[in-house]
């Protein structure tokens, strides 16, 4: 036992004279919640956009008006000819055009027919749509509104089913919502994988591993030794988020806690495991980073859900996704903190990262090497 | 029971063979020096002799204990040095050897008399952080944190390389000392002068042990008589005896040369003002001759 404490003491002071990693540890999570939480955001607000009205009557300025007035968009200029359409969207001053049709109130009021084209900067196909949702609801409540002035003979507009909805558990349709439990994800895997490979293969690249294979040391005690500081670091995080979440970004937690903190304790597990995995791999600190961070973050990035919905992948990638632990955690968090689902709903993700845990710590145990390779 | 005992040990890299049939012995409180050039296969060795690296065949006794099976058992009665400087930079000198005690499930104090003299040298950097000590002063940390839990057997690789000549001349001396206390020590050396501390010695080359003897036997065996001449344009007359078929061989030696004959009436046949001076051998003149014999 106090070879193990003198162990674990050790590991804790590289981490702790190493003021650089140390400090980026601990506030790199904050900044990224920080960051996405209030900079990064798919939320429209203040697009600049622009409108060219050759009719230039009542219903088209009505319109514009609303649209200006909305807190989504900020009308920035107004278009005198077709040719200035390109020139604007080139220029990158705005990022959506309104074109009404000449005559539009005359033609509105007579055949009940009046044609505006929504123009949007589709480099950001998400935001795009969501523009033109935007337009689209505001000039459809226009034309509601205005129904009457169809003169009756032409009236054949058809009012169908007009839907009422809500969104549920995020009303505000807040950005932070999706990603918070997505920063949650890739910074305790980020720093649980990549720091405890580093920490393990670094003894390896500077021979002082030699010198612990060659002692009457359990692998065990190693492996534990180098895991239990990163596990305390990791704590600390998950609560530096938790907080900033709850009091700084405004996220609830609508779910019990204590089950949050239980999944993300396994979820930790999961992590450490998996950089225990990677150091069994690679033989230099670079290959570990390298495994870590391109080998492992991206794909699991992409295909956590954490950027694109999971449910539009194709099948072949809907499998691969299984694979990367985030998902689970990201799914789960999701549900716990945001749906506030109870515990049983969330069971099968605890059981996912249970066993992806209790795998990679078995094969890294086995494959820890009490010799050196050649 | 001997401290060491290495039975016809092979090593290969692929095809290439690091190690050929390796035997010796090494007894209780004795300096067993492995002399060779970097690349002769001393660091496999060690690493075969420490339960790091399995060997492709023979076998091999430390303590008793064979290598493969019973290397758990090694491991708790061996001291080794590895080659580079292989304790935690960031971590102070005390709080390495603390850390090397514990690990051996020891303390500091229990051993201290055994460090004493060595670490009493180092001890006013004891809150010195290990990166920032001369290269001298960390080889006396590394044996120190070695040496913390009394082993039986005691491998250094080259704990003398990049050492200044002070701190060398010392550390031999501290392993006198350690001798003494019954330790067997196999120490690999790329200098020469240094043969001389050991009890005994093995010549090796490219995995290969040329001779093993204690450094005054080997000398004495040596079947040759040995020139030396000195001269300001040394490489012109190297090129010229290389040439001769008289000479045995030639090798440059600093500023000198060392020249040997196939038979004795040939050096009055050789003029040009070169001056020949007979010399008694080195332990080096051996090796030499031994090296290229073997080639």
């Amino acid at each position: 036992m106090k070879q193990f404490l003198s162990f674990v003491k050790k590991e804790f002071y590289h981490i702790l004279r190493d003021r650089r990693t140390i400090l980026i540890l601990l506030v790199m999570p904050a900044i990224q919640i920080i960051l996405f939480g209030f900079a990064i955001s798919t939320e429209v607000k203040n697009t600049p956009i622009a409108v060219f009205d050759p009719s230039k009557d009542d219903a088209t300025r009505q319109i514009t008006e609303r649209i200006a007035a909305n807190d989504y968009f900020t009308l920035v200029s107004e278009l005198h000819s077709l040719d200035d359409i390109e020139k604007a969207f080139h220029t990158g001053a705005v990022k959506l055009i309104i074109v009404f049709s000449e005559k539009f109130l005359n033609n509105f009021m007579h055949t009940g027919e009046a044609t505006v084209q929504i123009i949007a900067d589709a480099t950001d196909p998400n935001q795009a749509s969501t523009f033109v949702n935007y337009v689209s609801n505001i000039i459809n409540a226009w034309e509601m509104e205005n129904a009457a002035l169809v003169t009756q003979s032409q009236n054949n507009v058809q009012f169908g089913i007009v839907p009422e909805i809500k969104m549920l558990h995020n009303p505000q349709m807040k950005g932070a919502y999706n990603f918070v439990p997505g920063v949650m994800g890739l910074v305790l895997l980020l720093i649980c994988a990549m720091m405890t490979s580093v920490s393990i293969v670094r003894e390896k690249e500077l021979g002082t591993m030699e010198i612990l294979l060659v002692s009457p040391v359990k692998p065990l005690y190693i492996i534990m030794a180098k895991i239990t500081p990163y596990f305390v670091l990791s704590i600390i995080n998950l609560t530096t988020i938790l907080l900033l979440s709850i009091f700084v970004i405004g996220l609830p937690v609508a779910g019990n806690l204590f089950i949050l903190i239980l999944l993300s304790l396994i979820f930790i597990l999961v992590g450490l495991s998996l950089g225990l995995f990677i150091s069994t791999l690679v033989k230099t600190q670079v290959a570990a980073m390298l495994i870590s961070v391109v080998v492992m973050m991206m794909p699991t990035m992409l295909l956590s859900g954490m950027i694109f919905p999971i449910e539009s992948m194709p099948d072949i990638l809907q499998w691969i996704s299984a694979v990367p632990p985030n998902r689970w955690y990201i799914e789960g968090v999701a549900k716990l903190m945001i749906q506030g689902v109870e515990a049983k709903y969330v069971i099968k993700e605890f059981i996912i990262l249970s066993f992806m845990a209790i795998v990679l710590l078995t094969v890294s145990l086995k494959k820890f090497n009490i010799r050196i390779n050649r | 029971m001997k401290a060491i005992q290495v039975n016809n040990i092979c090593l290969n890299y692929g095809k290439l063979a690091i190690l050929k049939e390796i035997s010796f012995e090494v007894e209780r409180g004795e300096i067993f020096g492995l002399i060779g050039a970097d690349g002769a296969g001393k660091t496999s060795l060690f690493r075969i002799l420490t339960t790091l690296l399995l060997a492709d065949s023979g076998s091999a006794m430390v303590e008793g204990f064979d290598v493969v099976c019973d290397y758990k058992q090694i491991r708790k009665h061996v001291g080794y040095m590895p080659e580079r400087f292989s304790l935690y930079q960031d971590l102070t000198v005390e709080e390495n050897l603390n850390f090397f005690a514990s690990v051996f499930n020891t303390s500091v104090k229990e051993n201290y008399y055994l460090i004493e003299d060595i670490y009493r040298q180092i001890e006013p950097f004891k809150n010195r952080r290990a990166g920032q000590l001369s290269g001298g002063m960390k080889q006396k940390l590394a044996l120190s944190c070695a040496l913390i839990h009394k082993p039986s057997v005691l491998f250094l690789d080259e704990p003398t390389t990049g050492v200044d000549p002070v701190s060398r001349k010392e550390f031999w001396g501290m392993l006198k000392k350690l001798k003494q206390q019954g330790i067997a020590i196999l120490v690999s050396t790329p200098y020469m002068d240094e043969v001389s501390m050991c009890d005994r010695i093995a010549f090796i080359q490219r995995g290969k042990i040329l001779t093993v003897n204690m450094p005054q036997k080997i000398i004495a065996d040596f079947p040759h008589k040995i020139y030396s001449v000195e001269s300001n344009n040394s490489y012109e007359i190297l090129k010229q005896l290389r040439r001769n078929s008289a000479v045995r061989s030639v090798f440059s030696f600093g500023d000198t040369l060392h020249v040997i004959f196939n038979s004795k009436s040939e050096i009055q046949n050789e003029k040009n003002n070169i001056q020949f001076k007979e010399i008694s051998p080195t332990v080096e003149d051996c090796f030499m001759i031994l090296m290229e014999e073997s080639n």
